[in-house]
C-alpha cells in the first residue's frame, strides 16, 4: 500500500451540529484516514453513524468543525474561488435517493448538460449533444432517452442518470452515498455491476458509503467502520471480514443473516447479540463510544477514548484491549 | 387442516391508467406454528397478498376477484359479515408494517394503543388492560415499560417503534402474524433483535407467520417455507432447503445469483437479471419472467406454464421442466468459480 498515490487525506476531522443551548452533535470526531488512487474505500456504519456527513464534508460540502482535508495535498476547505471550481470539477457525488436527487423539471440532456456547460467542456451544441449520448449509452441507457423527463424512469434508472451526471464533468473521485439502498435486489446488482466496469474504464477512485456490508465487501478494496462519528477499524476488506477485531465490528458482522438456511442455523447460537440501541450523538460522554454497548468494556474505556492503532498489515484498529495496550 | 390456505387469489387495483392486476392467481397453504416468507420484488404483489389475507384491500380502488379463496380454518373470510371480520382483524390475525411511525397513531399515547385491542377483543377492563399492556412491552424488550406506556411513538426510535407495533400484534395472541417488511427500514444489529422477539414469540405462542422480505438473509433466518413471486404470481414455493439448495425456476436461481455473499471469498461480478420487471397494467401473455428471463423459448412467450411438482411441497411453473423441453443444469448458485 505504501507506494500508492494519495488521493485524499483526512487528518483529524471534526464536524459539529449545533442542535440547540449547549447541545452539540458530534457528527464526525475526530476521524483521520487516507483515500489512495483509483482504490474504493467502502464507509459502513448505522444509521447516526456519520458515515454521510464524513462524506460530505471530505469534498466540502458541509465547512468542517476543526481538522484538514487534503486533496492532493490542498486544504478543501481554505480553497480560493478558483481552485475550488477546479476542485468540484474533479470530484463528484452520487446520491442516494434518486427521486429526490434529480430536478423534475429538466429534461435528462439538460440534467447531464448542465456541469459540461458550467465547466465549458464542450465547444458547440453538436459536441455537448455527442457526450450527452455518450455519457447515457455508458450507463446503460440510450440516445432516445435523452429528452424525456425523470418521472418517466424506473428507480434503477434514475439512479443510472445519476451517476451520468456524475461522469460528465470526467471527474477523479465520487462518492456515492449509499447509492443502491433505494433498489431492488436485482437491480442492485446491475448498478454495482455498472459502478466497477466504469472504475475500471476511467480509473475512478470512489468512497462507497452504504449500511449493506455484503455490498460493501464485495466492491470495496478497504473498508472503514464508523461508530457514532469516530472511526473505529479501518483495512482491507478480505482482513475486516475474516478478521474482525474490534468488537462492534464483530457484533455488526454476526447480525448480519446469511442467505443460506442451514449456515443461519449454526450461526444463530453463537451470534453476538447487542443490547439495545445507537446512543444519541449529542453531548456524548468522555471514553470510547462504544463502551455502553460493549461486552468487553473495561474502567479505562469509560475514561479514555482509544487511538487508531496499526495493529499490524495496515489493519488499523479504535479499541484498548485489541491494540495491545491492555490483554 | 391447514390453518390457512389460499386458492386462487386475485387482486385487482383500478387506476385512471387502467385496471393493475397486482395479484393474478395466487395459491398457498400455512400451517399451523410454521413461518412461510413470499420473497420478490417490488411491485410483485407480495404485499397485497398480505393485505388480502389481513382484509385490507380498499373498495372501490382495489378489488379482491370472484373466485378468489381464503380459507382460515376452512371457513372463507371473504364471506364473512362486519361482525365476524371485527373478531377476526386483531383477534386472530394481525398484522406488522415496515414503516411504524406512519402505522402507530401519532395522537395516542402508546399503551392506549395497546389497550385498545385487549378491550375489543379479550373484554378486559381499562385497568387490566393497562398492566397487560406493560407486560406486553415487558415482553419485547423495551425498557422502564411501566414509563413508556404514557409515551407518544414519536418519543420512540426507529427499533423501538418496531417493538411497540410487535407489542399491538400479539397482545391479543393471533393465529396468524403477517409482517410486512418489518426490519428493512431498521439497522442489522437492531434487526437481528426484532427477528429474535418475532421467533421467540412465535415459538411460545404457537403462531403462524407470513413474513414478506425482500432480504434472502432475513428468509434463511426465519421461515420454514418459501414462496417466491414474479408479477404478481407465485413462480416457486417450496420448503426454505428445497428453494435454497434446489431452486427449480430460473427467476429464483437469478434472484440467489445477484445477492452478494459476506461469508464466501469471491469477487467476481455478480449475476445480474437484465431489464425490469413487466408492467402490470398490461395483460399477461405467456410466462411473465420471460422477457428477462436467459433460458426463454419460444413456448414461454405465448404460453403460462404449468406448476411441474418435485416432492411434496416442492412446486415450480416453469417450460424448462416439460418432458420435452430440454434439460438445463442448475446453475453454480454461488455465482461463477
Amino acid at each position: 500500500m505504501e507506494n500508492k498515490e494519495v488521493l485524499f487525506s483526512i487528518e483529524h476531522l471534526k464536524k459539529y451540529f449545533n442542535v440547540g443551548r449547549d447541545a452539540v452533535l458530534k457528527a464526525v470526531d475526530d476521524v483521520s484516514f487516507e483515500i489512495y488512487k483509483g482504490e474504493t474505500l467502502g464507509m459502513v456504519g448505522e444509521s447516526g453513524c456519520g458515515k454521510t456527513t464524513c462524506g460530505r464534508t471530505t469534498i466540502g460540502l458541509y465547512d468542517k468543525t476543526d481538522g484538514k482535508v487534503l486533496f492532493k495535498g490542498k486544504d478543501v476547505h481554505a480553497m480560493t474561488a478558483k481552485e475550488k471550481f477546479e476542485f468540484k470539477k474533479n470530484v463528484q457525488m452520487v446520491f442516494q435517493d434518486p427521486y429526490s436527487s434529480l430536478n423534475p423539471r429538466m429534461t435528462v440532456a439538460d440534467i447531464i448538460g448542465e456541469g459540461i456547460d458550467i465547466h465549458k467542456l464542450a465547444k458547440n451544441k453538436e459536441e455537448r449533444q455527442q457526450m450527452i449520448y455518450k455519457y447515457l449509452e455508458l450507463v446503460g441507457l440510450n440516445k432516445e432517452h435523452a429528452n424525456r423527463f425523470v418521472h418517466e424512469f424506473s428507480g434503477g434508472q434514475r439512479q443510472r442518470i445519476g451517476i451520468a451526471r456524475a461522469l460528465a464533468v470526467q471527474p477523479e473521485f465520487m462518492v456515492l452515498d449509499e447509492p443502491i439502498s433505494a433498489l431492488d435486489v436485482s437491480i442492485q446488482a446491475q448498478i454495482v455491476n455498472l459502478l466497477i466496469d466504469l472504475q475500471k474504464k476511467m480509473g475512478l477512485t470512489y468512497l462507497f458509503v452504504a449500511h449493506d456490508l455484503s455490498m460493501v465487501k464485495h466492491i470495496s478494496d478497504r473498508v472503514a467502520v464508523l461508530y457514532l462519528g469516530t472511526l473505529v477499524e479501518l483495512t482491507t476488506s478480505e482482513e475486516l471480514y475474516k478478521n474482525p477485531n474490534h468488537p462492534y465490528t464483530k457484533a455488526l458482522l454476526s447480525a448480519i443473516p446469511i442467505p443460506d438456511p442451514k449456515i443461519e442455523a449454526q450461526n444463530d447460537k453463537n451470534k453476538i447479540r447487542l443490547q439495545g440501541e445507537v446512543p444519541s450523538p449529542i453531548n456524548t460522554k468522555a471514553g470510547c463510544k462504544f463502551a455502553g454497548r460493549c461486552q468487553y468494556a473495561i474502567d479505562i474505556c469509560e475514561k479514555q477514548m482509544p487511538q487508531l492503532k496499526d495493529i499490524g498489515n495496515n489493519h488499523f484498529v479504535a479499541c484498548h484491549l485489541c491494540s495491545g495496550d491492555i490483554k | 387442516m391447514p390453518i390457512l390456505e389460499v386458492k386462487n387469489l386475485r387482486v385487482s387495483y383500478h387506476t385512471y391508467a387502467g385496471e393493475v392486476k397486482s395479484v393474478r392467481g395466487v395459491n398457498f397453504t400455512l400451517e399451523k406454528g410454521e413461518a412461510l416468507a413470499i420473497v420478490g420484488e417490488s411491485g410483485c404483489g407480495k404485499s397485497v397478498t398480505a393485505k388480502s389475507v389481513m382484509g385490507l384491500i380498499k373498495a372501490p380502488q382495489g378489488e379482491v376477484k370472484d373466485g378468489s379463496e381464503i380459507l382460515y380454518n376452512g371457513e372463507n373470510i371473504l364471506n364473512y359479515d362486519k361482525k365476524q371480520w371485527q373478531n377476526y382483524k386483531g383477534g386472530e390475525c394481525a398484522i406488522i408494517f415496515q414503516d411504524a411511525l406512519a402505522a402507530l397513531n401519532p395522537t395516542m399515547k402508546v399503551g392506549k394503543q395497546i389497550m385498545e385491542n385487549l378491550i375489543e377483543h379479550k373484554h378486559m377492563t381499562k385497568a387490566e388492560a393497562e398492566k397487560e399492556a406493560i407486560e406486553m412491552l415487558r415482553l419485547v424488550g423495551i425498557p422502564e415499560p411501566e414509563k413508556r406506556v404514557k409515551q407518544y411513538p414519536h418519543q420512540f426510535s426507529g427499533g423501538m417503534r418496531q417493538r411497540v407495533m410487535i407489542a399491538i400484534a400479539f397482545a391479543c395472541d393471533p393465529k396468524i402474524l403477517i409482517c410486512d417488511e418489518p426490519t428493512t427500514a431498521l439497522d442489522v444489529t437492531i434487526q437481528g433483535q426484532i427477528l429474535d422477539i418475532i421467533k421467540d414469540l412465535q415459538h411460545k405462542n404457537g403462531t403462524s407467520v407470513i413474513m414478506i422480505t425482500h432480504d434472502l438473509g432475513v428468509v434463511a433466518n426465519i421461515a420454514q417455507k418459501i414462496a417466491v413471486m414474479y408479477s404478481g404470481i407465485i413462480v416457486e414455493r417450496g420448503t426454505c432447503e428445497d428453494i435454497f439448495y434446489k431452486p427449480r425456476h430460473p427467476y429464483t436461481w437469478a434472484l440467489i445469483k445477484s445477492v452478494p455473499r459476506l461469508d464466501l471469498e469471491n469477487k467476481q461480478e455478480l449475476a445480474t437479471i437484465p431489464g425490469t420487471p413487466p408492467d402490470l397494467l398490461n395483460p399477461l401473455i405467456g410466462c411473465p419472467f420471460s422477457t428477462r428471463c436467459e433460458y426463454c423459448m419460444q413456448i414461454c412467450k405465448e404460453q403460462m406454464p404449468e406448476y411441474t411438482e418435485f416432492g411434496s411441497e416442492h412446486t415450480a411453473a416453469c417450460w424448462l421442466h416439460h418432458p420435452l423441453a430440454p434439460k438445463v443444469e442448475m446453475p453454480n448458485l454461488e455465482g461463477g468459480n
